[in-house]
């Protein structure tokens, strides 16, 4: 198998286009002032992963990735940020004032990881040949066999989610006290 | 393909995100700037998992335990069940105090100069609520 | 023939089922509505009983100014209805006509990507009603997000059921492992997963956050021309691609009572059709549910079922190896 830094295979090249765009999509998303579009380039960034996780031939993440992530969080963020009454256009109090900090803060920290981590993998490559790790039946095989466990505990803690938010989210009567309410 | 690509792919993400978290004012644009991390850390473990259960294989032909996507399988629905909670709280944060603006929210703040009053909502200048029209845009 | 030029015909020819499918429906709603309310419906358009009323429709959307409001978000507003509309499209890729390798293209994770790109739908007219920057629109919007996400919780656990039945997520290994008494054994799965797509599509009677009466259009008031014909044609597409999901999950695809495997493509589409005729009739027999009937039945009606459903799938796999 030859493989060198300078002769990227057509996985890796598609890799690294899809990386841009989702890369841009999350800066941009993390910068704009317009609330709403923040969350429609959220969108596009975790598509861009969806189709990543492709590539790595992570197939059944790649759906669950699109069905949970894009198709049930970016819609609650959608729903809290109208019902939040995100206006329509630039929001002046989408940016804190310790922007700078901040960016210095994520430079250092992207600066340290990519130094590290390039310097320990220099010299991995991954296989992709041969029979998918990712499909629904090797995945849902091993979850089954070796994940029963923690599998239950997660299901304990979404009917915890699921009970916490309906009760976080339900308007006060009158006689549990006003606190403004109408 | 080279590992470097996903991995680099995921720390440069995953600080796009530290950037948000610290930089955004809007409690719901923190939470998208949490989800950001999130992903980051599932690329990182499904292309960590792509690696090593076919370098494993070769080793050892019968291991079938995808940790990768499993621990990736379950960040994906913690990560579902945390933006839920959290858009609850943050709406009924937006209830009581008018505003989703993570720094307004400055009741368990020392004070400072000590004269302001502990009426948080009158220190930040926010209408008290209650007041006016803060009609809900409940469907 | 060479691999491009074979997903190349595919994708033309599911283009073109795209394309003209959902406006058989459309048309067919017309007469049938009509018939069953005692008129003609169109008549005039094309000469013969006027079956080119929906091209006429297409031609008057085209040529109708493209307005977009002012205080409006012109690029989410401009992009809302491409993404309510390609998802279909999507679908309707990996739905198989006949045995073998009569499909777009076959996915292996063929039930779970057919939903889990339907619900990007939902953003489309979550967008749309958000960016138009008019009350009813914004209430329609969340209304219609609201609906489906709710709904989209029985299609999945129906169509888990049947999956495990089959022993495989993929869409044509479903239908070619279907048994006749696969029927009654999933008939509850299908009348949920045929209930819950209905109000999927915002069909009567689940057509609350779209109603003229209620909500003006719901999330697509503002919409006009060629962006609103795109809204409508969605509507339609997702009746074929449902009419299509159901028969090939619970009535058996390209299983038919003679003509082997070479007649799979009549079969499918005679079912589809029959689906279609039931989804026009329902439009036209019930009275619209109210937003809290429609939540109430989805949460607390579908979802049990569904899960029995689950549960009874399970027991029988278990028990009649």
């Amino acid at each position: 198998m030859s493989h060198g830094f300078l002769s990227p295979t057509g996985v890796e090249i598609t890799f690294v286009l899809v990386g841009l765009v989702t890369l841009g999509a999350a800066v941009v998303s993390v910068t704009t002032r317009q609330l709403v579009h923040a969350a429609l380039w959220l969108v596009v960034a975790l598509g861009g992963l969806a189709v990543e996780y492709l590539l790595l031939t992570a197939e059944f993440i790649a759906w669950v990735q699109v069905l949970i992530y894009v198709g049930s969080v970016v819609v609650l963020l959608l729903f809290g940020l109208m019902l939040t009454r995100a206006p329509i256009g630039r929001s002046p109090d989408a940016d804190s004032g310790n922007r700078g900090v901040a960016l210095g803060v994520a430079v250092a920290a992207a600066v340290a990881l990519v130094w590290v981590v390039v310097d320990a993998f220099r010299t991995t490559w991954i296989d992709l040949d041969g029979a998918s790790a990712g499909t629904t039946e090797v995945t849902g095989a091993s979850l089954f066999q070796h994940w029963v466990l923690p599998f239950e505990a997660l299901s304990v803690l979404l009917l915890a989610a699921l009970v916490g938010a309906i009760v976080l989210s339900r308007k006060r009567n009158a006689d549990s006290g006003e606190g403004g309410e109408r | 393909m080279h590992l470097a690509y996903p991995v680099v792919l995921s720390a440069l993400l995953f600080c796009t995100g530290v950037y948000g978290v610290l930089a955004r004012r809007n409690a719901i644009l923190v939470l998208m700037s949490v989800e950001l991390m999130l992903n980051a850390v599932n690329l990182n473990l499904v292309a960590f998992d792509a690696w090593l259960s076919r370098a494993a294989q070769a080793a050892f032909p019968h291991d079938g335990l995808h940790s990768g996507q499993a621990l990736t399988l379950f960040t994906i629905a913690i990560a579902a069940a945390e933006i839920g909670i959290g858009l609850a709280i943050v709406l009924a944060v937006y209830r009581n105090r008018g505003t989703a603006d993570v720094d307004r929210l400055r009741d368990t703040a020392e004070d400072r100069g000590g004269s302001d009053g502990t009426d948080a909502t009158a220190r930040a200048g926010v209408p008290a609520p209650g007041s006016g029209e803060k009609a809900e845009a409940s469907a | 023939m060479t691999d491009a030029l074979d997903v190349t015909l595919r994708l033309l020819a599911v283009l073109a089922a795209f394309l003209v499918l959902p406006l058989v429906v459309g048309q067919t709603e017309h007469k049938v509505m009509a018939h069953m309310q005692g008129r003609l419906g169109p008549m005039y358009a094309g000469g013969f009983h006027g079956w080119a009323q929906l091209v006429a429709d297409g031609v008057k959307f085209v040529q109708k100014e493209d307005v977009v409001p002012a205080g409006a978000d012109r690029r989410v507003f401009q992009l809302a209805p491409a993404v309510a509309l390609l998802p279909y499209l999507l679908v309707l890729l990996v739905i198989p006509l006949g045995p073998g390798d009569a499909v777009g293209q076959a996915i292996d994770a063929g039930v779970f990507f057919a939903l889990a790109v339907m619900g990007v739908g939902v953003l489309g007219s979550l967008m749309a009603g958000w960016a138009s920057a008019n009350k009813y629109s914004l209430l329609g919007g969340l209304r219609t997000a609201a609906q489906l996400l709710s709904y989209e919780l029985p299609m999945l656990l129906a169509a888990a059921s049947v999956a495990m039945a089959a022993g495989t997520v993929s869409l044509t290994g479903i239908a070619g492992a279907f048994q006749w008494w696969w029927l009654p054994w999933q008939l509850v799965g299908a009348v949920v997963f045929f209930v819950a797509g209905l109000a999927e599509l915002q069909r009567p009677p689940f057509d609350m956050p779209v109603a003229d009466s209620e909500i003006i259009f719901g999330a697509y008031t503002e919409y006009t021309g060629l962006r609103f014909a795109f809204f409508l044609l969605a509507e339609y597409a997702g009746i074929v691609v449902l009419c299509g999901l159901t028969t090939v999950l619970f009535l058996g695809g390209w299983h038919g009572p003679f003509g082997g495997d070479d007649l799979g493509w009549f079969w499918t589409l005679l079912k589809t059709a029959v689906l279609a005729f039931v989804v026009i009739w329902l439009r036209v027999t019930y009275p619209r549910l109210r937003e809290d009937q429609l939540q109430k039945l989805s949460w607390t009606f579908l979802v049990p079922l569904a899960l029995a459903q689950i549960a009874l799938t399970g027991v029988v796999k278990v028990v009649i190896p």
